[in-house]
């Protein structure tokens, strides 16, 4: 047992549906930040899904290429230059476009990314790709991304059932003939695969002399670093030399610049902090005055102001421990609804953890110092 | 008296007519400028350890006033206050702070922590000094409790208790420490005049048996018997 009487702990104790109402209320700003930083995190994620699969130890692409959004293709003559490196293995390259998908129930059309691979050279890592990439040889065949969207209509299903599957690309027949798994982000629903011959044909302005991605496999023990600044000194500027982190960076660094997603986002932590506050402290604030007769007294017996601060701010940071736990799961909670809605990579990490954590500790310890101004008028002299 | 101590400060066979408060001219003023209004005027007065000393006089008086000082709830302004030993008059936060941990204050209101049991009320006062272990002090405060005639009521909230037990919870808060004053403020006017009594005897009885010196403001006439000196405040001086 305790030597102290844990004063903090037994007042918030003491009224249960009070203690209730302030931890719904602490937990509800938390799962608001949660939620929030959450979306934040998991559209920047997603937007990099495609690039962090690339299978490559360097990228080449046009110092132009900022996002997905705005495809800026590259001299291929560029990618064949780095083969004069010694420690270049081997070069391929990918062809990226929008595309025009028609959903074979609804006859709606809607915009999907795709991504025009040789069959045969590394591209992705994708297990799919991998182990049978031949079907994706014939011309007019594409492979579905299981994860996108259902509003493209239900293809791996039908993919899954009848082996293949006509649809409508670009206002040409194509088969589907097999699935793989990417996932959606908020530059497209949903993704296709296709040969760099079907891509071609399907985008007939583009120059195939003109892609949009160049992928480096380096010799086993080249050092990726120095064989990066030798190639970035050799080619010229119409081209950068990247790592797929840097590239996936790229596209993260658009989506942060453009600012809309971080202020949305940032708006909805900061209401949910300023929601928080106000409740902790308004809790807190009544807490001192109904009972400013009490901490007078304690006054009076001969307890410091020093002392008073700090029940209450233990009360403070108890709230937060105490809203922080519901918070956290419903969180989770909400996470996995929304990964099952939309598809987002969407999920807890440590990270966010911790720093709604923290900003709750913030947010009651800030209310519990406002609340202690209020102490102030706990004067001994006035409870005879 | 003040020879005495004087011709006497080792040995002590005047341990009981020692003064812990002292008063020599006293003036206090509340308000400022020319609402500033004198509430205090030439306050002396000693009081030795042990007395049981009732302090009377018409509403408005300054009874309050001189007893917040005396508590060290208030800083002292003007004349010279000495309370077991301690200059009030220019004391710091700190040392009023620590003056207060020496004194048990009783109050019209019980000022009981809602949020906390009479037991756990009671350990608060213990809390302030060295009251031993958790379970030394639980034992302490239950045998005060008891004291009081409240034993059976330990693990009651404030809320279950009447007047007349809260306020005897209060005083078992205000004696468990042994403090060596205990300063009390018409602490009978919410009881019943059967409770009033009780309430005023078992302090007497409990200030004797720890040889504490009490000061008690009443309007009550009916409790003045228990009282060695009665003093009369009126227009804020002694009479
Ligand atoms: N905080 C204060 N500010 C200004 N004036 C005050 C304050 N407290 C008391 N007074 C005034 O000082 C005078 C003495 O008040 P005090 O409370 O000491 O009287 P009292 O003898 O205790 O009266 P009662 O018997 O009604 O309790 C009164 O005129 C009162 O109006
Ligand atoms: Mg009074």
């Amino acid at each position: 047992m305790a030597r102290k009487t844990p004063v903090a702990w037994l007042q918030l104790m003491k009224e249960k549906t009070r203690l209730l109402v302030a931890i719904a209320g602490i937990g509800f700003a938390d799962m608001l930040m949660f939620v929030q930083l959450g979306f934040q995190d998991s559209l920047y994620d997603s937007a990099t899904v495609p690039h962090r699969l690339l299978q490559a130890d360097l990228v080449i692409t046009n110092p132009q290429f900022k996002s997905l959004t705005s495809i800026q293709s590259f001299n291929r003559e560029r990618l064949y230059q780095t083969l004069s490196d010694d420690a270049v293995q081997s070069v391929s390259s990918i062809y990226i476009g929008m595309g025009d998908w028609k959903n074979p129930d609804t006859r709606l059309v809607r915009s999907i990314l795709v991504w025009g691979v040789e069959p045969g050279a590394p591209s992705f890592r994708l297990p799919e790709l991998s182990q049978n990439a031949d079907s994706l040889k014939l011309l007019n065949q594409v492979w579905f991304d299981q994860a996108g969207r259902p509003e493209y209509g239900a293809i791996p299903a039908l993919v899954q059932q009848q082996g293949s599957f006509e649809a409508e690309l670009n206002r040409q027949t194509v088969r589907a003939v097999g699935l793989f798994t990417m996932g959606s982000s908020f530059v497209a629903d949903g993704n296709v695969l296709t040969s760099d011959s079907t891509f071609l044909k399907l985008y007939p302005d583009r120059k195939p002399e003109q892609p949009d991605v160049g992928l480096i496999q380096l010799k086993p023990n080249a050092d990726r670093q120095q064989v990066q600044t030798r190639l970035k000194a050799l080619l010229p500027p119409d081209v950068t030399v990247l790592t797929v982190e840097e590239f996936a960076a790229v596209e993260k660094h658009y989506w942060e610049s453009q600012g809309t997603i971080g202020f949305i986002f940032g708006m909805g932590v900061f209401v949910g902090f300023v929601v928080g506050t106000v409740i902790v402290y308004q809790i807190l604030y009544t807490d001192v005055a109904n009972h400013l007769p009490e901490y007078a007294t304690l006054k009076a017996m001969g307890y410091d102001n020093r002392y008073l601060i700090g029940v209450l701010l233990q009360e403070a940071l108890l709230l937060a421990v105490l809203g922080y736990i519901p918070g956290f799961a419903v969180a989770i909670g909400l996470y996995h609804l929304t990964h099952a809605a939309t598809l987002l990579p969407i999920g807890m990490t440590m990270n966010r953890a911790i720093i709604v954590f923290l900003l709750t500790i913030l947010m009651c310890g800030a209310s519990g110092a406002i609340a202690t101004r209020k102490l102030r008028s706990a004067d001994p002299a006035d409870i005879f | 008296m003040f020879m005495q101590t004087l011709s006497s400060p080792q040995v002590n066979p005047t341990a009981q007519r020692q003064p812990v408060i002292v008063a020599n001219h006293l003036n206090h003023y509340f308000g400022q400028g020319s609402l500033r209004k004198q509430v205090l005027f030439e306050i002396n007065l000693e009081i030795q350890t042990g007395e049981i000393v009732i302090m009377t006089g018409p509403s408005g008086s300054g009874k309050t006033t001189l007893l917040t000082l005396m508590g060290g709830l208030r800083s002292a302004q003007e004349g010279s206050l000495k309370i077991l030993g301690q200059e009030i008059c220019g004391a710091t936060q700190r040392q009023l702070t620590q003056l207060r941990q020496q004194i048990g204050y009783i109050f019209q209101a019980h000022n009981l922590m809602s949020f906390l049991t009479a037991r756990q009320n009671v350990r608060m006062a213990l809390e302030l000094h060295d009251g031993g272990s958790a379970q030394a002090m639980d034992a302490k405060a239950l045998a005060m409790l008891e004291a009081v005639g409240l034993g059976h009521r330990a693990d009651y909230y404030p809320e279950n208790l009447s007047g007349g037990q809260k306020q005897r919870v209060a005083i078992a808060r205000a004696l468990i420490s042994h403090p060596k004053i205990v300063l009390a403020d018409e602490p009978t006017a919410a009881l019943d005049k059967k409770s009033g009594r009780d309430v005023v005897e078992l302090m007497q009885k409990l200030a004797k048996e720890q040889g504490c010196t009490i000061l008690l403001v009443t309007h009550d006439n009916r409790i003045l018997d228990i009282a060695d000196r009665i003093i009369y405040m009126e227009d804020g001086r002694l009479k």
